[in-house]
């Protein structure tokens, strides 16, 4: 029953969230600040997550080829495939939860249990638009770039792993990656990962501002937003997967 | 002229306030007092409607708050400043942009303008100068003249200060004291200040509600709590041995 509850004031919450802005320049200049803090911020940790991911899935593809028949470009093709479709967009997405998701709910979290959400509200601003609308235009209209970043890197951390150990030669790991090659993949993953940013910002946002208590309760929100964030993006994934792919 | 009639609050089974009346007149300084837990910052949160109201009606110039809608309500909060007990500034926001902060939402001021009225408020708090620090780089009593200065930036219509001078220094105390006193006449703003401090209640009490057990027990004004034979409210006024004392000696020769 609790469950429902808060599924129905989570709802409730999206519709002020999406209602009109007091003061549209104000809101611009959130929107920019939070594109910094939220994706900008985030670019080291995805770099280093691609490269080392792609590299593990080029060799684990190239260990597992034990039979002759399968052509050497397989191992570009099955890397290209993996990050494309899943890597990049699910698992750098749910990296992300814990990452941004934490960071919202704690910021929010903490303004609503020091009163400033009260400040706000009591001044006449719509606190949820205000504090959430930002974050959640900035997620959307970022991590898709964040993500196309991770995919490139992924294949470029591949490359050098099987090129350095000789598990494959240049031609034959480029000529995978380009091997049945279909715009849509990247469209779907593209588009997934819209729905990861809208999930990780609303869903975080949700338990921040519904903390009640103390500094305690904060780092309770905190968590919770992290772990319902990445069970909805595990879902939502799933659930999309079936629709489009299948 | 703000009116509360027959509000009641509970949480669970915490009754807070019970069937509590009072009304507070514009161009006075009206003061709430009462213990440590008695459903004062309670009362002020469910008047601005913070909290909802269980029963009863909160008016504000004769309509009734609690039935207002999501924009009337934001019509009515426009017009209110409040200085919250634990000051509630924005962490992320330089002094100067916290009084600001306001003035950004709501008004067609240019920077200039603003800048110029942030520096007003905050001379008049006695912290010209401070503009650029961050709320975590100032002392607590700082803080709460900070969250004066950003209460009274929009020239409210009603203020509402929860223990505007708890944690500061007598001398500042009565710099606040005064400050409040004089905006709300000059303004004839409809003020409602909730304090522990016996010196402001002397000071700036055109009229005092005191609660008790979660009722609006006894009202006056600052003449009148000297004078009254209440005993709840002696207990309070006179809490201290040595206050007993005075007021019994005060007693026998007849004043
Ligand atoms: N958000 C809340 N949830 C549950 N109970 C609350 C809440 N806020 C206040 N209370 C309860 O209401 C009662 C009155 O609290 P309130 O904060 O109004 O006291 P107060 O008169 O302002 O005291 P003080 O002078 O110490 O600030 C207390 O018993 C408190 O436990
Ligand atoms: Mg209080």
């Amino acid at each position: 029953m609790s469950y429902i509850n808060s599924i129905g004031k989570y709802f409730g919450m999206l519709r002020y969230v999406f209602s009109r802005p007091e003061r549209l320049k104000v809101y611009h200049t959130r929107t920019f600040n939070e594109i910094e803090i939220i994706g900008l911020n985030s670019i080291g940790i995805v770099a280093i997550l691609s490269v080392f991911i792609g590299a593990v899935i080029s060799m684990q593809t190239a260990a597992n080829m034990t039979s002759p028949l399968l052509p050497k470009y397989t191992i570009g093709y099955i890397t290209r495939s993996s990050t494309i479709l899943e890597f990049s967009p699910t698992i750098i997405s749910l990296i992300l939860a814990g990452k941004v998701g934490s960071n919202i709910a704690s910021e929010i979290g903490t303004m609503k249990v020091t009163e400033q959400i009260d400040a706000l509200e009591i001044m006449g601003v719509n606190s949820l638009s205000f504090l959430i609308l930002p974050k959640t235009i900035a997620a959307m209209f970022f991590f898709p770039f964040l993500i196309i970043f991770s995919m490139g890197l992924s294949l470029v951390g591949g490359y050098v792993a099987v090129t350095a150990t000789g598990l494959s030669s240049h031609e034959e790991y480029v000529f995978g990656i380009r091997s049945f090659f279909l715009v849509s993949d990247i469209t779907y993953a593209l588009f997934k990962t819209v729905c990861f940013a809208f999930i990780i910002v609303t869903v975080s946002s949700f338990f921040g501002y519904y903390t009640k208590g103390g500094a305690l309760d904060v780092g309770k929100s905190s968590t919770q937003a992290v772990v319902w964030s990445s069970i909805c993006i595990l879902l939502t994934n799933f659930i999309l997967t079936q629709l489009i792919l299948l | 002229m703000i009116e509360v009639k027959n509000v009641n609050k509970s949480f669970g089974d915490n009754h807070v306030l019970k069937d509590f009346n009072a009304a507070f007149e514009p161009g006075r300084v009206n003061l709430i007092i009462g213990q440590s837990g008695s459903g004062k910052s309670v009362l002020t949160k469910c008047i601005v409607g913070l909290m909802e109201i269980d029963g009863g009606q909160i008016l504000f110039d004769g309509n009734d708050f609690s039935k207002m809608n999501r924009l009337e309500r934001k019509e009515i909060r426009k017009e209110i400043g409040m200085l919250f007990q634990g000051s509630a500034l924005f962490d992320s926001l330089t002094v100067e942009e916290n009084i600001m902060f306001p003035l950004t939402m709501f008004t067609k001021m240019s920077n200039k303008e603003m800048l110029d009225r942030a520096n007003f408020c905050l001379d008049r708090v006695n912290l010209e100068g401070r503009n650029k620090l961050y709320p975590a780089e100032c002392s607590g009593g700082m803080q709460k003249r900070i969250a004066i200065a950003r209460a009274i930036a929009m020239n409210p219509k009603y203020l509402f200060c929860d223990e505007p001078n708890s944690g500061l220094d007598p001398s500042t105390s009565i710099v606040i004291d005064n400050l409040i006193k004089e905006i709300t006449y000059e303004y004839n703003m409809t003020t409602i200040v909730i304090t522990h401090d016996m010196n402001s209640v002397i000071e700036i009490g055109d009229s005092i509600v005191f609660v008790y057990g979660g009722r609006s027990w006894w009202y006056g004004n600052k003449e009148d709590i000297i004078k009254t034979d209440n005993p709840e409210i002696n207990d309070f006024v006179y809490a201290s041995q040595f206050m007993k004392n005075l007021k019994n000696k005060l007693k026998q020769e007849g004043m």
